[in-house]
């Protein structure tokens, strides 16, 4: 425990150290990056203590804030999202050192290290706080900190945009834990996280549904739940490359985190609560997964593909907990494993998709998939990295999201085979709405790594693209080899969940490991096949080296088959790639709107076509919706009068009206 | 009941008084400065026991209120060039007579609230009503940014004398209320009244009507 504080607090003093180097970009890299460096280091070693302990290790100090303690407690669920924060965070601080470095002439970097720190510190704080109002302050800072990380760039419109949309959905969702937690408060007489699983088993079923629900639309707000998830596409494009890698890798999970913890409080999970967590998994994968496929821009395709797999999560974790209220262990203990791995497994291919998109960025100064392409010559180690974090999310089989994805698989199939009645349908149908879910996003990833890698350099700023430095590529290598190890012994690591999983759902670990150890869950032969692929893959691509070398090629253009001299109108555009797709298959309202300007008569004049990605959500639902109401409030303009006077004599009229209310309940009830 | 408190309290009382009637800035300062002085006092004798650390709070507030802002007031009239008038949007007699009226209200006020048994009778609460009414009184009917930064002043005296009544229960919030007037000493000299300055030659708030959207 004294390791993990002394983390934090290399963390938020290196943070602070580079404050006072504003001038001085270098140092304040040096200071920001390596101080978060060594925080997440020295935090990983109580984290990975933690996650095998079954008692609790906790800390409790006196606190001069009203109603709040100083309370933190490392336990196996806060051990289980402490360490892909503090691995992400440990790379994404090496990287983002030198992605930064770039923009030292036009910008002072020192408060962006003041916040990354920050935020990492935070996140950590917000999964061991055992306090409501310890827990919500490191909420708060953690939400602050994300929003002066993303809006980096706050001389452009969309960035400022972007950042006010995530500011508001993350205190929208705020505004619903406080709710709950004023409810969990009032039951419990104490803002502690120990009183409240005291009383769970006094708490009516009504009650207990309305926590939940609270809880769902509070921390689905960070999550991304849709249609909650607004924020993301804005939000994530918008950010610096390795601050959407943190927050799509895992500040995402933490509203995650929230749901689980919120379920320990709440003990024996209500008959409802799983098939709705699967309702909620099904939508987020099905939307956003459908809104990846088409976009332009990678990284908002990136970020709605964590809206889809922040879906998966749920889904997992829905048939999970289904599986314990129906009484069929074995559903709920391989949905759960599925669940927790692929979190994990999330976070290692998403932090591996962000970064390698930010190094594309910052080699070619776009991340438009119109100006991309033919980058796999020019940036060889990015394009094989995001090649493999691709291929692990469109769970491809010798990778890692393979197998959770085949774990979410087995947890269904084995439900519908279970399962009896009308869930047991259910069930199987949501079987074919994970393949749906699952081929589009074989779709989307084909098409990213096609457009962006492949081809002919559509720009000639793609043509130009350099390939970034050692400091960069290093940590894509790191999460790539760590994509690639975690698909070769799934049954290891999902072992370690054990504890976790007995905590959180009061499934024993033994139970746990004899369940995914049995014939019915081969995860240690899955995990040798995927051995074999790779040992397969590795030897053809030795024997095809050796061949190669004995019969060298003479290059030739006589039978060019028409690729003489390739442009890049012969190849696919990104909009051409997804167009059959988009116009058959998805209904109007997800389709990118277009607008079309037909050249007409005998002597045609220009025609026009612009083609615009908005979230049907969000200009569907929430635009118009703040509009109405920012008209109604406009009526109210003429309180601001723009002097200081006037409005201090609203606070004046305010107190006084208090005052005389208090004065006059005194009078009226005695 | 603490009789010495209560008397230093009427003197703090008083102090409001001159401080809306006095048509000179370099009066009203003045007054303010002495307020917090008296402030500082009443930290060491509303503590029953008085330590060390009572004695360095009490130091500090007096050094803070009593002498450092005052001065960087006065730096600041000599440094922005300004007529040393109040310059009031209602006259200095209607400014006494509503404060006149505030502390009637605020000692009726006090009467009917909810207080600890130990408080009843004292004076704090209706000082502490009647200084936050008094800076209220100064922030609203004064134009000059300098005399906003008095009235803040005098509010947060008002705030200061009801932590008062937790001095002994929540020391924590007394020792935060000294850090409110670092926070005052810095943020409203160095922003606003450099930037007024700065931005419109002139240290009139009415001015700022011009950022209104």
């Amino acid at each position: 425990m004294t390791l993990f504080l002394v983390a934090i607090a290399i963390l938020v003093f290196s943070g602070l150290a580079a404050i006072f180097f504003a001038n001085r970009s270098r140092i304040a890299t040096a200071l920001g990056a390596g101080g978060a460096l060594v925080g997440c280091v020295l935090g990983l070693e109580p984290s990975f203590r933690g996650l095998f302990r079954a008692s609790a290790e906790s800390l409790q100090l006196p606190w001069h804030v009203p109603g709040g303690a100083f309370h933190v407690q490392l336990d196996a669920l806060s051990a289980f999202f402490l360490i892909p924060i503090f691995v992400l965070a440990a790379l994404a601080a090496v990287y983002g050192g030198e992605y930064l470095l770039a923009y030292r002439d036009t910008k002072t970097l020192a408060p962006q290290w003041f916040f990354f720190n920050l935020f990492v510190a935070s996140m950590a704080l917000v999964v061991v706080a055992r306090n409501v109002v310890l827990f919500l302050v490191s909420w708060e800072v953690m939400s602050v900190s994300a929003f002066f990380l993303v809006t980096f760039e706050h001389e452009k419109r969309d960035v400022r945009v972007a950042g006010w949309i995530y500011l508001v959905a993350t205190h929208l969702g705020a505004a619903f834990l406080l709710a709950m937690f004023l409810l969990l408060g009032r039951q419990a007489h104490s803002l502690d996280f120990d009183d409240f699983a005291a009383v769970a088993s006094h708490l009516t079923p009504a009650s207990a549904g309305l926590i939940f629900v609270l809880a769902l639309f509070g921390f689905g707000a960070k999550a991304g739940f849709v249609p909650l998830h607004v924020w993301l596409p804005e939000a994530h494009p918008a950010a610096p490359s390795h601050v959407s890698a943190l927050m799509s890798g895992v500040m995402i999970k933490i509203g995650i985190y929230g749901v689980l913890r919120t379920m320990m409080f709440l003990g024996k999970p209500a008959a409802w609560w799983g098939p709705v967590l699967v309702i909620i998994g099904l939508t987020g994968g099905v939307l956003g997964v459908s809104l990846a496929v088409f976009q332009r821009d990678l990284k908002r395709a990136l970020a709605y593909s964590s809206i889809e797999n922040v879906g998966l999560i749920m889904l997992a974790l829905g048939v999970g907990v289904w599986g314990i209220t129906s009484g069929h262990p074995t559903v709920a203990i391989l949905g759960l494993a599925g669940g927790l791995l692929h979190i994990w497994n999330h976070s290692l291919m998403k932090g591996l998709m962000f970064l390698s998109a930010g190094s594309v960025l910052h080699g070619t100064g776009t991340k438009d998939l119109e100006r991309l392409g033919g980058l796999m010559k020019r940036m060889p180690r990015t394009g094989v990295a995001m090649t493999l974090g691709a291929l692990a999310i469109a769970a491809v089989p010798p990778l890692n999201g393979f197998v959770s994805e085949w774990l979410i698989y087995m947890a269904m199939l084995r439900g519908g085979l279970e399962f009896t009645g009308v869930s047991r349908t259910a069930l199987l149908l949501a079987v074919g709405v994970l393949a749906l879910i699952g081929g589009l996003a074989s779709i989307c990833f084909v098409r990213l790594i096609g457009i962006v890698l492949l081809g002919e350099s559509r720009s000639s700023e793609a043509r130009h693209a350099h390939e970034s430095s050692g400091w960069m590529t290093a940590p894509l290598g790191v999460l790539a080899v760590f994509c690639v190890v975690a698909g070769m012994f799934p049954r290891a690591l999902v072992s370690i969940f054990s504890q976790t999983v007995e905590q959180v759902f009061g499934i024993s670990a033994g139970d746990f490991t004899a369940t995914l150890n049995s014939p019915q869950s081969p995860l240690a032969i899955l995990g040798m096949l995927n051995v074999i692929v790779w040992s397969a893959l590795i030897l053809g691509a030795l024997i095809l080296l050796v061949l190669h070398k004995n019969s060298r090629a003479v290059a030739d253009a006589t039978w060019g088959c028409g690729y003489v001299a390739p442009t890049t109108r012969m190849q696919y555009t990104g909009q051409s790639f997804a167009e059959l797709m988009v116009t058959r298959l998805f209904p109007k309202s997800l389709r990118p709107k277009t607008s079309i300007v037909a050249p007409q008569g005998l002597f045609p004049s220009d025609g026009k076509l612009a083609t615009e990605y908005p979230d049907p959500l969000s200009c569907g639902v929430y635009q118009p919706f703040f509009e109405r109401w920012a008209e109604r409030f406009a009526q109210l303009r003429w309180v601001q009068q723009g002097k200081l006077h006037y409005y201090l004599l609203y606070f004046v009229v305010v107190l006084v009206v208090a005052l005389a209310w208090v004065v006059f309940r005194g009078w009226v009830m005695p | 009941m603490n009789p010495l408190l209560d008397l230093i309290l009427v003197a703090v009382l008083l102090l409001n008084f001159v401080a809306l009637g006095a048509s000179q800035l370099r009066t009203v300062i003045h007054a303010v400065a002495l307020q917090g002085v008296l402030l500082g006092a009443t930290i060491v004798v509303a503590h029953s026991t008085v330590t060390v650390w009572v004695i360095v709070m009490a130091g500090a507030v007096i050094a803070l209120k009593g002498v450092v802002i005052p001065r960087m007031l006065f730096h600041a009239i000599r440094e922005v060039v300004i007529r040393r008038e109040v310059d009031p949007i209602i006259g200095c007699i209607a400014s006494l007579l509503l404060g006149g009226v505030g502390t009637a209200l605020a000692v009726l006020f006090s009467k009917t609230l909810p207080i600890a048994h130990e408080h009843i009778g004292s004076l704090v609460v209706p000082a502490a009503l009647s200084t936050v009414l008094t800076g209220f009184l100064i922030l609203t009917t004064r134009v000059k940014a300098i005399s906003q930064v008095v009235g803040y002043l005098v509010l947060e005296n008002g705030i200061f004398i009801f932590g008062l009544l937790l001095v002994e229960a929540m020391p924590f919030l007394v020792e935060i209320g000294v850090l409110l007037d670092l926070f005052v000493a810095i943020f409203v000299m160095g922003i606003i009244i450099y930037q007024i300055s700065q931005e419109f030659s002139t240290v009139s708030t009415r001015k700022l009507s011009a950022l209104k959207e």
